[in-house]
């Protein structure tokens, strides 16, 4: 890690400083990476010595598999405070909101959890998801993705992770009609965008211990939009002389990913909006869907933790849902905010459980209901 | 071997389709118009001439494998064979290269063709995979996902067709930087264009048999560019109430292509999307070694690997999996109305393929490419 930071040091005071904003910009990161990392955790304990959490319960499910991360998460003695509060959208001036409590609620505490939201239909709302993501310019998402040991799928050997830009590429919401019929959608890609994520792709690399890290780009085709973010990637890895960097074209990367994910389970990846949108659900498929896999999404002010799966209302208020896919994203979120003492001991109570495959709910080809899953984890704690 | 037959019958029906439908409604232009419309190639003393571009990386050695076969076989093709190469070579001739390989294209309507490199190089050329295809309109891009008897992958009863948008979309080649560090790079998606490849789907599935037709799509982010190739596929399917059809984000279709990919049929989608499927459908079968595909248009057909990988790391080992190109050249076979040549030659390579004794490395085996030659050319004694 140190060596890493002052290699940083050295690239930045080398680099002359160029042009108003950007140099601006850059000199303001190149200050705070001396000291922090990107989009770390600057959240206070508070009197009694827990954190406070914004917690956004969602739609259908969402309040039932909250209750079940609550209770793991009491029954570990995690140091955490939960504060819920409701993001039921609102429109100002014909554009979606989310209410001011809730904004001030994340702004205060620097972190949230959140299960699943329905975005209401016909009411000229932009998905909140998108809401959230722009409102706290959450601009990496990060999605790990593991075999679960207790349900098996074509793949047994998955362990990826996967970085995916958060803000623009095609992604930007810039369209229009040029004459009927004629359709351009802009992808846009900045230097400044791809340069914090890749930046936060490698020391997410150092973080959790792994070595290559590898960019999927399409700059065969797309030369300069992609060939940006490539060229961006080059750049950023001289700064951690300690990672392995290389790139892969996409169509090799779906291709070797559904082949073997295992040649994966040492690299971490990076790409822009779309490629790793797409991938990322692919891995989730390798290991059984959207139900087991957990999903980060990291701002400079704060950070989201959230369940990518729907809200399910077919099965709301039944009990029938399963809570992993949230409470392997409050797993990340602990070790977000430097708790991995805990995270860890949840994760294995979690892991265990399905393993052993006695208390697996509905979607797992199991029995048992949501609460009786999160007995049993509590059971393992 | 009847799924031998019925793969590569399939895919001649449809090329048929799309000739008698290709033309703005199935059904009014078909009889009128159908023999103007279609220049197909021409026999020259008995023989038909084809362009053969070998391409790249393991080009040489399975166009190799094909020429073998077709000499063995006494097909009567004449090969034009041009040596067009997207490897940079510090010389500019190559450009010159890709303009014969367009004129032969242009005169003989017909080519078999490996895959070309492209520089990631911003100051590489443009992608000759691409432009070709856009030059000629070669728009429909057919790669069809079928497992092979006998030889086992994760997955099984894979039987899927992905149908490709080829020349707009992400593909467009319109990028432009703003300010330095800012570039924007425009995704085309035309009414016109979306309806042609839309009719070429349901053509293709009525001809075959299928029974459904999934549009893939990210309509729910692009609401504009990919709302309009949607709205467009389901105004078409109207005309064809006996499909099934559906619609799909493409990264959920991405996820259930590889936790169920048996719910697939007909898939129809924009050119990147295309990319990504029909990678990750290959490797669900067995990899771009043993996937066939073919690019149609209304002029030219361009026949080549259905999973679009050059192969530099194997280059010249003498390793490579000639399975695609050889049935991709079957495909064309059946387009040139050589049905009994493209049945022999086919059924050997099925043949081959479910012994198991001669298989490239790709598919586990540590046969030579001329030894799985060798062994098909032995089948084909045999049939």
């Amino acid at each position: 890690m140190f060596a890493a930071r002052s290699a940083s040091r050295s690239l930045f005071a080398a680099r002359p400083l160029v042009q108003s904003r950007a140099a601006l910009v850059r000199f303001r990161r190149a200050y705070a990476t001396e000291q922090k990392k990107i989009a770390e955790f600057k959240g206070k304990k508070n009197a009694a010595g827990n954190y406070t959490v914004t917690f956004i319960e969602g739609d259908g499910i969402g309040p039932e598999i909250s209750k079940s991360v609550k209770s793991i998460f009491a029954a570990a003695r995690a140091p955490i405070e939960w504060e819920s509060v409701d993001v039921t959208p609102i429109l100002v001036d014909g554009r979606t909101a989310i209410p001011d409590a809730a904004i001030q609620s994340v702004r205060k505490n620097l972190v949230a959890l959140k299960g699943p939201l329905a975005t209401p239909i016909g009411k000229g709302h932009v998905s909140l998801n998108l809401t959230l993501r722009r409102t706290f310019n959450l601009f990496a998402n990060v999605r790990p993705c593991r075999s679960i040991a207790g349900y098996k799928t074509a793949y047994d050997d998955v362990n990826t992770i996967l970085i995916r830009e958060n803000t623009e590429g095609e992604y930007s919401g810039i369209e229009h009609v040029v004459v009927d019929g004629v359709v351009q959608s802009i992808k846009l890609i900045t230097r400044e965008a791809s340069e914090r994520v890749l930046r936060f792709a490698f020391q997410h690399a150092q973080m959790i211990g792994r070595k290559k890290v590898r960019a999927v780009h399409k700059a065969t085709i797309m030369k300069m939009s992609d060939g940006l973010f490539l060229n961006t990637a080059n750049e950023i890895a001289k700064e951690f002389p300690d990672i392995e960097f290389d790139a892969e074209l996409l169509d090799n990367a779906c291709l070797k990913m559904t082949t073997n994910p295992d040649l994966y389970s040492d690299i971490l990846l990076v790409m822009p909006n779309l490629y790793g949108d797409i991938l990322s659900d692919l891995c989730a498929g390798l290991i059984g869907g959207l139900g087991l896999t957990p999903s980060g999404n990291i701002g400079d002010e704060c950070s989201i933790f959230e369940a990518v799966h729907g809200s399910a209302p077919d099965i709301a208020g039944k009990d029938l849902a399963n809570p992993t896919a949230l409470l392997l994203s409050s797993v990340m979120m602990l070790q977000h905010m430097g708790l991995s003492e805990h995270a860890e001991k949840i994760q294995k109570a979690i892991f265990a459980t399905l393993a052993e495959g006695k208390s697996l709910t509905g979607d797992l080809g199991g029995k048992s209901t949501n609460t009786q899953y999160a007995e049993a984890v509590i059971s393992k704690l | 071997m009847l799924s031998t037959r019925t793969l590569s019958k399939s895919l001649f029906r449809a090329v048929n389709a799309v000739h008698t439908k290709n033309a703005v409604s199935p059904v009014t232009r078909s009889m009128a118009t159908v023999a103007s419309d279609l220049v197909k190639p021409t026999k020259y003393g008995g023989k038909f001439t084809v362009t053969l571009i070998p391409g790249d990386g393991i080009g040489a050695e399975v166009t190799d494998a094909v020429k073998t076969i077709f000499k063995h076989e006494n097909v009567p093709v004449e090969w034009d064979q041009v040596d067009v190469t997207g490897v940079i070579t510090g010389n500019t001739y190559s450009e010159h290269l890709y303009r014969q390989s367009v004129a032969s294209l242009k005169r003989n309507k017909v080519g078999l063709k490996g895959i070309l490199y492209t520089p990631v190089e911003r100051s590489g050329h443009q992608s000759f995979n691409v432009a070709l295809r856009q030059e000629l309109d070669i728009y429909a891009s057919v790669v069809l996902i079928k497992n092979m008897p006998g030889y086992i992958t994760r997955h099984s009863n894979v039987d899927m067709c992905i149908i490709r948008e080829n020349t707009e979309g992400e593909y467009s080649g319109l990028e432009h930087q703003s300010v330095p560090g800012v570039v924007e790079s425009l995704k085309i998606v035309t009414r016109m264009k979306s309806e042609r490849i839309s009719k070429f789907a349901f053509s293709f599935a009525t001809a075959n048999q299928r029974k459904k037709v999934t549009v893939i799509h990210k309509a729910n982010i692009m609401k504009l560019a990919d709302g309009l190739f949607r709205n467009t596929f389901l105004e078409i399917a109207k005309d064809y109430p006996q499909l099934e059809v559906n619609d799909m984000i493409v990264d959920n279709a991405s996820m259930q292509a590889v936790s169920r990919p048996q719910q697939f049929d007909v898939l129809v989608m924009p050119n990147l999307y295309g990319s990504i499927l029909s990678n990750i459908g290959a490797a669900l079968v067995g990899g771009p070694g043993i996937v066939p595909g073919c690019n149609m248009g209304r002029e030219y057909a361009v026949f080549e690997p259905g999973c679009r990988h050059v192969g530099l790391d194997i280059k010249g080992q003498d390793q490579a999996n000639p399975t695609a190109l050889i049935l991709s050249a079957t495909m064309m076979l059946r387009h040139l109305g050589l049905d009994d040549h493209a049945t022999r030659i086919s059924e050997a390579v099925y043949n081959v393929v479910a012994e198991g004794k001669v298989r490239t490395r790709d598919m586990g085996g540590n046969s030579k490419t001329h030894e799985f030659t060798n062994a098909v050319l032995h089948k084909m004694e045999q049939i």
